[in-house]
């Protein structure tokens, strides 16, 4: 039954996104959902770094960009036919191409380099980090900043990067038309069942013993140090593996957005990739990539009718999430029946553990030991 | 079985100039139960910080012929150093048995870690049944009661099969009755280890210590026996802060 209901969700969702949708929409809203399903991939990323590991990673802008800035160059360098210098380099640039691009000719290099960019830049950062023990909010303002650096970083260098309008105008994605809608439904496929894939590859981390092992960091680090492991090795993991899925998510934005830009990879839509994972339910499997799917189904379609109305309507939202629903949309079910079922008081599970009669104690509670010390003694159960 | 012990020559620990530990010398061979006692902030759970790596400290600590001291936390503990904290810290999300599989865990290769655990593995089951938690093996550790957390903390120790085991006040808050199993759990698992037991507890003392070390004020007062130490005026003194007539009348 335990496993029952999220493999029946899973299902459910396959379904929804192979059978249903592409039967019931428009070209035009298959195109947004496809958007939407790399934003979604993001979300399973943040879901295990932030809502198994703790880290909240408000900068997944810079992996969703890297991977994606890698794919558009890609794109760019096929349209402009072998030798060829990409179009807005003539304009803006000497008019050749620089030595970092030509490796992205090669489809091979674009596709190892979607995975590895972000990989390496996330290990070389969490390296710095987790082994200085930063954590909490001085990681989320850190990786931040960096996400916001980054974007400065494009926008200064317009004859290589395109500058503040990014990269655009593709013709071709590994050689199919990208405006042809049968090849658009065929990227939408291809999304979604990568989508799906990924949710299956982390339904088995999760139940690993490195899944296990990364509950414990999150919920006491300390902890951990003193069973002999190094908490920076098994964070820096879930970390790479969260920038690895973003960058996927990046790639595949591209042909299906048709435009990368600065503004698609800042500190804005590196927020509104964790307000998705915290509606959904970060700690579970498909509360992020269904929350990344809803915020931004809803965001389309309020803003097509109030334009003005959905940077409040998404705050109030997020409010009401954390106020209230602090496990996301995938807590309502548990929530209600729990309502449902009237509380009995519990049997007194705590065998008395009388606190022993000795002088109150002076060196209490200590900043140095671990964090998951847990209130000690009476009623473990609530 | 003589190169397994703990000595510690020296030890210093300050905290923003307040000396914490103030040279402290202690020996303690394997087998050997040791308890440690002392008034509050007398200093014991900072000798066993600054063993484990938690706190920076001065002098030696050696296990056979390796230094501790400036190794990080996680190497001591592959050195077969482990301890227990005051207050049981156990991962409240996670079952009992997932807290006994992650401790015996930290030499697995990173391909294993990938992998789902489909057995228990055999030292976990050893000290389930030592800990005596078998019935309780796959509800999450946060429903435990005190003395079981405790008990299971023991048993993390257990699965790595720590050689020195140093455990800051066990039994505290455990009824008359866990405290006698885990007496006898201790004297069992201090057979063929190095143990070190903080205790305030002067019955339970009585009854389980081989030896036993005061300590006050950040230095060692007095070493023995059991009765040697009680019939030390100075730990009659200091200790718990008690008259010399309550701790006679007590002893006597
Ligand atoms: N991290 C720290 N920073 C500053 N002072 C500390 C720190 N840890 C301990 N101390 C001080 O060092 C002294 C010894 O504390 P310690 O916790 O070792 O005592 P203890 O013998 O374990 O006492 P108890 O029986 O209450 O557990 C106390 O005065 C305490 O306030
Ligand atoms: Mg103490």
């Amino acid at each position: 039954m335990k496993r029952l209901v999220p493999l029946l969700a899973y299902l459910l969702l396959a379904g929804a996104l192979l059978l249903l949708a592409p039967a019931i929409l428009t070209d035009f809203r298959l195109s947004l959902l496809s958007r939407f399903c790399t934003f979604a991939i993001v979300a399973v990323g943040i879901g295990l770094a932030w809502g198994r590991g703790g880290m909240l990673t408000l900068g997944q802008g810079l992996f969703f960009g890297l991977g994606a800035y890698v794919m558009a160059m890609h794109m760019k360098l096929d349209d402009a036919g072998p030798g060829g210098v990409p179009d807005f380099m003539k304009l803006y640039g000497d008019g050749k191409t620089p030595g970092w691009w030509e490796p992205f000719r090669s489809p091979i290099v674009t596709l190892l380099g979607i995975i590895l960019v972000p990989a390496i830049v996330a290990t070389v950062l969490g390296l710095a980090v987790f082994k200085r023990r930063v954590k909490g909010a001085y990681f989320a303002i850190l990786s931040q900043a960096l996400t916001a650096a980054f974007a400065i970083l494009l926008i200064g260098q317009q004859g290589t990067t395109g500058g503040f309008n990014g990269l655009n105008g593709f013709k071709s994605f590994f050689g199919y038309a990208v405006n042809d809608p049968v090849n658009r439904r065929l990227i939408y496929f291809l999304t979604a069942i990568i989508l799906l894939v990924i949710l299956a590859g982390m339904a088995q981390l999760y139940r690993s013993r490195f899944g296990e092992l990364l509950v414990a960091v999150r919920d006491g680090e300390e902890r951990v140090r003193f069973l002999g492991y190094d908490p920076a090795n098994i964070k820096l993991v879930a970390y790479v593996v969260s920038a690895v899925l973003a960058g996927i998510g990046g790639a595949l934005f591209v042909p299906i957005a048709g435009i990368i830009s600065p503004s698609d990879v800042g500190v804005v839509p590196s927020i509104a990739f964790v307000i998705g994972v915290a509606m959904g339910g970060r700690t579970t499997l498909l509360g992020p990539a269904v929350g990344a799917i809803a915020v931004a189904w809803a965001q389309t379609s309020l803003s097509e009718n109030f334009p003005s109305f959905w940077s409040y309507f998404q705050g109030g939202l997020f409010v009401i999430v954390i106020l209230f629903l602090p496990g996301g949309i995938a807590q309502l079910p548990t929530m209600a029946t729990r309502l449902r079922r009237r509380p009995k008081p519990p049997a007194d599970p705590s065998p008395i553990p009388q606190p022993r009669a000795a002088e109150p104690r002076a060196a209490e509670p200590r900043a140095a030991e671990p964090a998951t010390t847990s209130a000690p003694a009476t009623g473990a159960v609530a | 079985m003589s190169t397994d012990y703990l000595e510690i020559t020296k030890l210093h620990v300050e905290f923003d100039g307040f000396v914490a530990i103030d040279s402290v010398d202690l020996t303690v061979l394997q087998g050997d139960l040791r308890f440690l006692i002392g008034p509050n902030g007398a200093g014991k759970t900072t000798l066993i910080d600054a063993i484990t790596g938690l706190v920076p400290a001065t002098g030696s600590a050696r296990y056979g012929s390796t230094e501790l001291l400036g190794r990080k936390v996680h190497q001591i503990v592959r050195m077969g150093v482990g301890r227990t904290f005051q207050t049981a810290s156990v991962f409240e999300d996670l079952t009992v048995l997932q807290n006994l599989d992650i401790a015996a865990g930290f030499g697995r290769s990173p391909l294993s870690l990938l992998r789902k655990r489909r057995s228990v593995p055999p030292e976990v089951e050893k000290a389930l049944t030592a800990v005596g938690l078998e019935s309780l093996a796959l509800r999450p550790a946060g429903v435990l009661a005190h003395g079981q957390k405790q008990w299971l903390e023991i048993g993390m120790l257990l699965v790595q099969d720590a050689r020195v085991m140093l455990l800051d006040e066990p039994v505290a808050g455990m009824s008359h009755e866990e405290r006698e199993e885990t007496g006898h759990l201790l004297k069992r698992i201090g057979a063929d280890r190095t143990v070190i037991v903080i205790e305030h507890d002067m019955d339970f003392v009585r009854t389980f210590a081989d030896s036993v070390t005061v300590m006050h004020g950040g230095r060692v007062l007095a070493e023995g026996t059991v009765a040697e130490i009680q019939a030390d005026e100075r730990v009659q003194e200091v200790y718990l802060g008690r008259s010399v007539a309550a701790i006679t009348e007590e002893v006597g």
